[in-house]
C-alpha cells in the first residue's frame, strides 16, 4: 500500500485483478534482482579463481625448474701433494687448501685438448665456483680419502644449468647458447653425449643458506630463520594475548579505562607493520642492545604486530562460551578463577588457537618490519638459534628477486612455493584444530 | 579433552620459561663479522664473504646493503659487538663522518681501497672509433635535451645520428646497447656519464642546487624511443651484439672490454681512452673508486677480521686476475695494490680531521 502513496485518494481501493497484476510485476522484478545478484556473486568468485590460477600458474611455471639442477660427473683425484703437502693431516691446513686445483685437473682429464690459458679459463668456468666447497667438506669429513680417486657429481655453473635445461626441453631459452663460445658448446655437447652431465634433484635448494652462486643458493637458512621468529612470536603473543583477553572479558569491571584499552587494541590491529619495525629498532636494538638481524628481535617485533589480533580473536572465543556454563560453575561453588580455568578456557581454547595461527600466518608473510631491524642481509650460515643472524622467507624472496643472475628468477618462484606451502600447512592446522576440538551448542 | 589442553598449556609454559634466559641474555660476544654499506660494493663483498666462509675456519660474515651513507652512520655509532665491524662505501668517507665516528669513540678507522668501478662505451674493432665528450653522451641518450636553438628549455630528444649531436662526429645512426635499470652498471653510468654531460649546461647545473629531484629527472632519464636498447643484465651478450653490428655502441664494465679486446674497443671519452692506467689513475671520467672501512678496535675481539682483510686484499680476490675482476671490479694498478695491501698489513689508521 505504501507504494501507492503517490496516487490520489480515489484509487486507494484496488480491484483484485489489479492487485494481482502489481504483485506479479513486482515479483518478477524481485526474481530478476535475485538472479542478477547471484550472477554478480558468481562472477566475482570466477574472477578471483582466475587470478589465483594465473598467480599459481606463473609461480609454478617459473619455479618448477629450480627443483632440478645440472651436475657434472668428475673423477676427482684427491692428491695429497696438493691438499696437504706436509702430510700432517692438520685440519687447519686441510681447510685452507686450494681445492679448485683438483677440479681443474679432473676437467683437464675429460677435455685433454685444452692448452691455452684462455681455453682453460673457459673450461673451468663451466663448473660451479661452489664445487670446491663440497670437495673441502668431503675431505674435512674423511681425511682418509687423500691420495685416492673418487667419482663425484659436482654442480654446474648456473648458466650451464640454464643451457642444459633449455637443451633437454628442446628450446633455446632466450638464446642462452649465445653466452657460450663455440668451444664451450662443443665440450658440453660431448659431455652430454657421454652421460657425464645430467639433471638431478636440487637438494642444495632445501639444505643450504643463501649464496651468490644460484646453483648453491637454498632456502633452509631463511626457513629456519622464519621458524625461530615464529616460535618467539607464538610463545610470547599466545600466552600474553590469552591472559589479556581473559582479564578483559572475565575480570575487568567496565570503566573508562577498560574502554580506552579496548579502543587501542582495535587500533593497534590496524597499524601498518613497518611502524612496528621502527619501534623494534628503537626499543629492542637501540635501547635493550639486542643484536641486529636476530630472529629473536624479529619475533619480538612480530609479537607486537600479532598481539592485538590474538587478543581480539581470544575475546571473541571467550564471548562465545554460553553464560550458563559460567553460572553453573559458580552455582556449585567454584571461585571466579576456577570457573575460568576449569570451564571457560578449555571451551574457548580452539577458537583462541585458530586466531593465533591465523595471526602467525600473517606474521610469516611479513617483510616490511624486518627491513628496519637488519634482517635483509646476505647471510650464508644456517642460523642455529634465535640469537644467530638470519633472514626470513619473504626477505629471501625479495633479495633473490633483486639479484642480477638469471638463474635466480626460477629460484625466486621456487622460494615463493615453499612459503605458500608453509602457509597452507599452518592454515590447515587451524582448520583441523577447529574441527577437532570445537564444541557447538 | 581437558587434560589435552592442560598439557598443551604446560608445554607452552615450560618452553617459554626455557626461552627466557635466552631473551635476557644481552649480547656479549659475536662470532661472525658484521658488514654494512654500499649496494655497489655489496656484490663484491658478498662474494668475498662467501669465499671466506667457504674456505676458512670462520663463519661467513653477514653483509647488509644499507647504502654508503647509512652504512657509515651505523659503523660510526660506536665500539662494541652491537656495531658493525666494516662499512662498504662507493665513495671516500667524508671528514664530517670521520669526526662523527671519533665523537662516538671510533677513532681508529682503516681505509681499504678495493678497486674501481669503470664503465666503458665500446664498439666493434671494425668501427672507425668514436671520440665522444660527456656532453655528447648525454645529448645522444637523454630522454629530454636542451633546445638546440639555445633556449633554456627542454625538448624531446630527436637526434638520430651522432652528427646531429655534434657536427664533428660521424653521421652514423645512434644505436646504444646498455644494461637495464636494475643493473649497478646502469646506475654508475647514469651518475657519472649522463650527469657529467648534463652539468656542462650551466642552467641545468643551477637546477641541481634548487631542486635535486628535478635535476635527477632531467639528467638520469634515458630515452625510450629505441635508440637506447636494453640488452639484459649480461654484459657478454652486449659484446656479442657489438661483434655483429659495427655501428652499435655498447655500455658495460671495464673488465669485459679487457677480456674481449680482440673484438671490441673502447671509445675515447673527453679524449681519454678507457685503459687500465687511465681508469685507475682517475683520468677516465666514467669511473669511481670503491672502498671499505674497518674498525681496528674490533680486530682481535671479533674473530676473523684480519683474515677477512687478508682474503679481500689477496691477489686471488683483488688482483688483476682475481675473482672480483670476474664480477666486474676494475682492480687497482700494481703499485697502488702493493701500497694498499701494505697499509692493510700494518693497519694504518686514518687521521681524524680537526
Amino acid at each position: 500500500m505504501i507504494a501507492d502513496d503517490g496516487d490520489d485518494g480515489a484509487s486507494r481501493q484496488l480491484s483484485p485483478e489489479e492487485t494481482r497484476r502489481r504483485v506479479d510485476a513486482s515479483l518478477r522484478r524481485r526474481y530478476r534482482a535475485e538472479r542478477r545478484f547471484r550472477y554478480y556473486g558468481l562472477c566475482s568468485v570466477c574472477l578471483g579463481v582466475i587470478f589465483l590460477v594465473i598467480l599459481f600458474g606463473t609461480i609454478i611455471g617459473n619455479g618448477y625448474s629450480a627443483f632440478r639442477q645440472g651436475f657434472v660427473q668428475l673423477d676427482i683425484h684427491f692428491d695429497a701433494d696438493v691438499i696437504d703437502p706436509d702430510g700432517g693431516r692438520d685440519p687447519d691446513v686441510l681447510s685452507v687448501a686450494d681445492y679448485s686445483l683438483l677440479v681443474k685437473a679432473a676437467l683437464r682429464e675429460l677435455v685433454p685438448e685444452v692448452t691455452s690459458r684462455g681455453e682453460k679459463r673457459e673450461l673451468n668456468n663451466l663448473v660451479s665456483a661452489g664445487a670446491v666447497f663440497s670437495l673441502r667438506e668431503t675431505v674435512m669429513a674423511d681425511p682418509g680419502i687423500l691420495g685416492r680417486k673418487r667419482s663425484l657429481w659436482l654442480p654446474l655453473n648456473s648458466e650451464v644449468d640454464l643451457w642444459l635445461k633449455a637443451k633437454l626441453s628442446g628450446t633455446d631459452g632466450d638464446g642462452i647458447s649465445g653466452r657460450f663460445s663455440a668451444r664451450q658448446l662443443g665440450w658440453l655437447e660431448r659431455l652430454l653425449a657421454d652421460d657425464r652431465i645430467e639433471l638431478q634433484f636440487n637438494t642444495a635448494f632445501f639444505t643450504n643458506g643463501d649464496s651468490r652462486e644460484p646453483e648453491l643458493a637454498g632456502v633452509w637458512g631463511a626457513t629456519k630463520g622464519s621458524f625461530f621468529m615464529l616460535l618467539v612470536t607464538l610463545l610470547l603473543s599466545f600466552p600474553l594475548g590469552v591472559a589479556a583477553a581473559i582479564y578483559l572479558e572475565e575480570f575487568a569491571r567496565r570503566s573508562w579505562w577498560v574502554d580506552v584499552v579496548e579502543v587501542n587494541i582495535n587500533n593497534l590491529a590496524a597499524v601498518p607493520s613497518i611502524v612496528f619495525g621502527l619501534l623494534g629498532l628503537a626499543v629492542f636494538i637501540n635501547f635493550f642492545g639486542l643484536p641486529r638481524s636476530a630472529p629473536l628481535v624479529g619475533g619480538l617485533v612480530l609479537t607486537l604486530m600479532t598481539l592485538p589480533v590474538v587478543i581480539i580473536a581470544s575475546r571473541a572465543a571467550i564471548k562465545a562460551v554460553p553464560p550458563s556454563v559460567r553460572e553453573a560453575a559458580l552455582g556449585i561453588g567454584a571461585s571466579q578463577m576456577q570457573m575460568v580455568f576449569h570451564h571457560v578456557l578449555p571451551l574457548a581454547l580452539p577458537g583462541m588457537l585458530t586466531g593465533a595461527i591465523i595471526g602467525m600466518a600473517r606474521a610469516l608473510g611479513e617483510s616490511a618490519p624486518l627491513l628496519m631491524i637488519g634482517m635483509v642481509a646476505f647471510i650464508v650460515d644456517v642460523p642455529s638459534g634465535p640469537m644467530s643472524p638470519s633472514t626470513a622467507l619473504p626477505v629471501q624472496i625479495y633479495l633473490w628477486a633483486d639479484s642480477p643472475e638469471r638463474a635466480f628468477v626460477a629460484r625466486t618462484s621456487a622460494a615463493i612455493m615453499v612459503l605458500l606451502a608453509f602457509l597452507l600447512v599452518m592454515n590447515a592446522t587451524a582448520v583441523w584444530l577447529r574441527s577437532r576440538f570445537e564444541r557447538r551448542w | 579433552m581437558n587434560s589435552a589442553f592442560k598439557s598443551l598449556i604446560l608445554l607452552l609454559g615450560t618452553t617459554m620459561t626455557a626461552m627466557l634466559p635466552g631473551a635476557a641474555w644481552s649480547q656479549t660476544a659475536r662470532s661472525y663479522i658484521s658488514i654494512v654499506g654500499s649496494s655497489t660494493v655489496y656484490p663484491f663483498a658478498t662474494v668475498v664473504a662467501e669465499q671466506f666462509g667457504g674456505t676458512r675456519r670462520f663463519r661467513t660474515p653477514k653483509v647488509e646493503a644499507t647504502g654508503s651513507g647509512g652504512g657509515i652512520k651505523l659503523f660510526c655509532s660506536g665500539i662494541g659487538v652491537k656495531y658493525p665491524d666494516i662499512a662498504n662505501s662507493s665513495r671516500a668517507i667524508k671528514p664530517a663522518e670521520l669526526r662523527d665516528c671519533a665523537a662516538h669513540g671510533v677513532k681508529d678507522v682503516v681505509e681499504v681501497k678495493i678497486g674501481y668501478d669503470g664503465i666503458v662505451l665500446a664498439e666493434s674493432v671494425a668501427a672507425p672509433g668514436l671520440k665522444l665528450g660527456l656532453r655528447d653522451v648525454y645529448l645522444a641518450l637523454a630522454k629530454q635535451v636542451p633546445d638546440p636553438t639555445g633556449k633554456q628549455a627542454l625538448v624531446a630528444n630527436t637526434y638520430k645520428t651522432w652528427k646531429d649531436v655534434n657536427p664533428q662526429l660521424p653521421a652514423t645512426v645512434i644505436e646504444v646497447l646498455g644494461p637495464p635499470p636494475t643493473s649497478g652498471t646502469r646506475d654508475a653510468f647514469v651518475e657519472l656519464a649522463m650527469e657529467g654531460g648534463c652539468e656542462s649546461f650551466p642552467w641545468i647545473k643551477a637546477i641541481k642546487e634548487k631542486d635535486e629531484d628535478r635535476f635527477r629527472q632531467i639528467c638520469h632519464t634515458i630515452r625510450e624511443d629505441g635508440r637506447f636498447i636494453e640488452a639484459g643484465e649480461n654484459d657478454n651478450l652486449i659484446v656479442q651484439k657489438l661483434k655483429a653490428n659495427a655501428k652499435a655502441v655498447g655500455i658495460f664494465g671495464y673488465s669485459f672490454l679487457e677480456e674481449n679486446s680482440d673484438s671490441v674497443k673502447g671509445s675515447l671519452i673527453d679524449g681519454v681512452a678507457p685503459t687500465f692506467e687511465n681508469i685507475s689513475s682517475g683520468k677516465y671520467p666514467v669511473s669511481r673508486p670503491l672502498f671499505f672501512y674497518v674498525k681496528k678496535a674490533h680486530i682481535g675481539s671479533i674473530p676473523g677480521i684480519s683474515e677477512y682483510l687478508q682474503e679481500f686484499t689477496s691477489l686471488k680476490a683483488m688482483g688483476e686476475e682475481g675473482y672480483l675482476a670476474d664480477r666486474g671490479l676494475v682492480p687497482l694498478p700494481a703499485a697502488e695494490y702493493k701500497a694498499v695491501s701494505e697499509r692493510v698489513r700494518q693497519l694504518v689508521v686514518m687521521p681524524i680531521p680537526g
